[in-house]
């Protein structure tokens, strides 16, 4: 990147291109031709910088000034002030919502003072198709050193030192894991890398190889030559685009410089990268049921053992990592394990990347070290709770998991304490709740997510989820019982006791650690059939009180269906009947006429 | 629903696809990638082309078609429209969006209104949570998507003016 002066830095994330960040890009080219400079400044359409709440992002280098929620209008006036004379353009800086001063250096943003990224070290950095510039900063070393410099068995001690465990959600040591599949005696063996994100609210893995694909080609390499596998093969979803389009050019890129291939650098050993389709099947994350989609079939687990590393895609011994596993272990060669380990806790070593969305200010990608408390993330990074409403939950593990109550605001975040905490690390989706979530439509909305993705193989999965789902539908329609509450937990028991695999084994958390942590939420439902957060619409009563109605009639204009009726002037009244509980009506009164009970 | 038959065309293009994955039953998945890709959908009688070429029982492929979410039996609309339900959309309001989509179109999730103009669909996060509620129409991403706002993006489709549609 030497040769220009200045780069123009622009996020190509799927959630910025959604807000035009290619035009945005492609006018700055404009601009700059216009003013002769394009030898000068270049523009790289990089990947996700992670706050996505406020994108599309534009970072200028070398001043590090971070420009928030950019449009395409914007381009001009940053080109003719900015670079031209100067001056940068204020409207467009970051303003630190407590203290409501500019920060014009994004070194100085509480979002990113708390991070250390390591998985993400690449993303908003790099131009992702361009090879080059991922060399430029140490990419590829660590496959060289790994080749030249250490035997298969150097590297993997090296892994087990750094005490790196899978970033997929079990959090199984990666060293043993290699150690496994090496020792496995075969013609022939594979890596896999798992791309098949399907946690609804986390896209780590899809901003990883989105802006920094190389890392995990690397590594994969790394990996093929430690367990003796000449063939890599990456299970990512079709519903990925980007991700795919960009890994394509990774792969072709590597390969013509000879990191991928036979005879990779000259060392003798060969190791070829393939792409494989997922085609949207939450349970594909488990590694038999990958390896079965990958071999074309449907994709249902079968019983371990035989674990993949002794027998896995085709029969042969294949080694199964996630991506976010996969983009570590470049780094902790570079710089050693020690200094790995030296990030984290006792048992949970190095960082974890975390979606953040949900009800709070920041939403976005971040990378936090491992042992960091929950209140540290939700209100120094992500800035607190939106529309300064109460914090009431954090949902963790995606519909594997459960939610941490304010009574973990101060436990460190790592593998063990969620487990004991009745959620799980999960591939590190991270919903942020408040007081206006109802946590028994929580529960039931990750049921229906989990009934939907039940492959159906085992009973207790396919047939107790449905029972599970069924009952909290009662529930919010406001026809549970009491003796419910007790009936959800022993069917949710049984199913987490004889389920096959960890799918249906972790389904009924998101209800069992609902009913631990909230169990007057769920109370209030079957004695009073009523929801205090005020979420569950068959509970709900629309009615307008006559005492505040002035009749303006601005309610009767804009119901959709045609349920409030009543004369100008005069108070007006909601057909229980018609009233679809929409809330429009509530949303438009400006004086405050509209009772919710 | 009623069969269909196969143009000539047609069952060229699903043999050229499955020889291009040298017609072996392991690459199933890539195939019904391509031919849906071609073809839009993967009805009964495009099934029993593909069984025939990979030499593997129709009942394989379709409880493989009917296994993964990706693959539909039934044609999209011209503007298929899908609505995020990703857990953060879902507690940004997603459902009521797809309540009112429901409800102007008069379809259910899964159905095409009667001109085939639209289709609707539920999906798992397409990874743009910083703008949720997330709608896509086609290739483009509509975000912080409210009941109000629907109207406005059916009607950009609507006549046919999809080239013009600016995003809101």
């Amino acid at each position: 990147m030497a040769e220009y002066n200045m780069h123009i830095l622009v996020c190509g994330g799927t959630g910025c291109k959604a807000s035009e960040s290619e035009l945005i890009k492609s006018n700055f080219q404009h601009r700059l031709n216009e003013f002769g400079l394009s030898d000068e400044i270049q523009v790289v359409l990089t990947g996700c910088f992670g706050f996505c709440e406020k994108g599309p992002i534009v970072k200028i280098l070398p001043d590090n000034t971070f420009y928030t929620q950019v449009t395409p209008e914007d381009v001009t006036e940053i080109v003719n002030e900015h670079i031209i004379k100067g001056r940068k353009v204020e409207r467009l800086l970051y303003r630190d919502p407590e203290t409501h001063e500019l920060v014009g250096d994004s070194k100085g943003m509480d979002f990113y003072k708390k991070q250390i990224r390591i998985a993400l070290r690449n993303c908003g950095f790099i131009n992702p198709e361009n090879i080059e510039e991922y060399i430029g900063r140490d990419g590829y070393a660590a496959l060289g050193t790994c080749l030249s410099e250490k035997t298969p068995d150097e590297v993997i001690e090296m892994i087990k030192d750094s005490g790196l465990r899978g970033r997929g959600g079990g959090g199984f040591p990666t060293g043993l894991k290699w150690q496994l599949t090496r020792k496995s005696v075969s013609d022939q063996k594979y890596v896999v890398c798992n791309a098949d994100e399907g946690d609804p609210g986390a896209f780590m893995d899809r901003s990883i190889l989105e802006g920094d694909p190389h890392s995990v080609l690397e590594a994969m390499a790394i990996c093929g030559y430690c367990v003796g596998a000449d063939k890599g093969l990456v299970y990512i979803r079709a519903e990925y685009p980007l991700a795919i389009e960009r890994l394509k050019i990774a792969i072709n890129q590597a390969r013509e410089y000879g990191l991928l291939g036979d005879d990779i650098l000259g060392t003798g050993f060969n190791f070829d990268v393939e792409i494989r389709y997922g085609a949207g099947a939450f349970v594909c994350g488990e590694e038999t049921a990958l390896i079965h989609s990958m071999e074309g079939k449907r994709g249902e687990p079968t019983v371990k053992p035989p674990f993949p590393a002794e027998k896995g895609y085709n029969g042969k011994p294949t080694n199964v990592n996630n991506v976010e596993t996969f983009a570590n272990i470049p780094v902790i060669i570079n710089k050693g394990p020690e200094w790995f380990a030296s990030i984290g806790t006792e048992k949970s070593k190095g960082t974890k990347v975390f979606a953040l969305a949900g009800k709070i200010n920041n939403v976005g990608l971040i990378e936090v070290p491992m042992g960091i408390t929950l209140r540290e993330i939700i209100y120094d990074i992500g800035g607190g709770i939106k529309d300064g409403r109460e914090f009431k939950a954090v949902q963790t593990g995606g519909p594997s998991g459960g939610c941490l109550t304010k009574s973990f605001l101060d436990t460190p975040i790592d593998y063990d304490n969620l487990v004991a905490a009745g959620s799980m690390m999960g591939s590190g989706g991270m919903i942020v709740l408040d007081d206006t979530d109802c946590m028994v439509a929580i529960a039931k909305f990750y049921l229906e997510f989990t009934l939907d993705e039940s492959c159906g193989k085992c009973t207790p999965c396919r047939i107790g989820n449905k029972r599970l789902h069924e009952i909290l539908e009662k529930i919010t329609e406001g026809n549970g019982k009491v003796e419910d509450l007790d009936r959800l937990r022993l069917l949710s028991n049984v199913i987490k006791d004889t389920s096959l695999c960890g799918l249906g084994q972790t389904s009924p958390n998101p209800v069992l650690s609902t009913l631990d942590h909230f169990y007057d939420e769920y109370l209030a439902h079957v004695t009073t059939a009523s929801c205090p957060a005020g979420q569950c619409k068959a509970l709900m009563h629309y009615s307008i009180d006559p005492d505040k109605c002035t009749g303006c009639t601005l309610c009767f204009r804009n119901c959709p269906v045609g349920a409030i009726s009543g004369e100008r002037r005069a108070p007006h009244y909601i057909d229980q009947s018609l009233c679809i509980k929409c809330g429009v009506c509530v949303a438009k009164c400006k004086f405050d006429a509209v009772l919710i009970g | 629903m009623p069969g269909i038959k196969l143009s000539e065309k047609t069952i060229g293009i699903i043999q050229q696809i499955c020889s291009d994955f040298r017609n072996e039953g392991s690459e199933l998945i890539n195939v019904l990638h391509q031919t849906q890709g071609k073809l839009g959908y993967l009805p009964a009688e495009v099934q029993e082309v593909i069984a025939k070429e990979l030499n593997i029982s129709v009942a394989k492929v379709y409880g493989v078609v009917t296994f993964y979410s990706f693959f539909t039996m039934i044609p999209m609309g011209e503007h298929p429209i899908s609505i995020c339900m990703g857990t953060a959309c879902y507690v940004r309001g997603s459902e009521q969006v797809l309540a009112e989509f429901k409800r102007q179109l008069s379809i259910e999730v899964g159905q095409s209104t009667p001109d085939n103009k639209f289709s609707l669909n539920c999906l798992r996060c397409v990874g743009a949570c910083g703008l949720a509620p997330v709608v896509m129409v086609g290739d483009k991403v509509y975000g912080r998507v409210s009941p109000q706002m629907v109207k406005n993006i059916i009607s950009e489709y609507k006549e046919g003016c999809a080239s013009e549609a600016k995003s809101a």
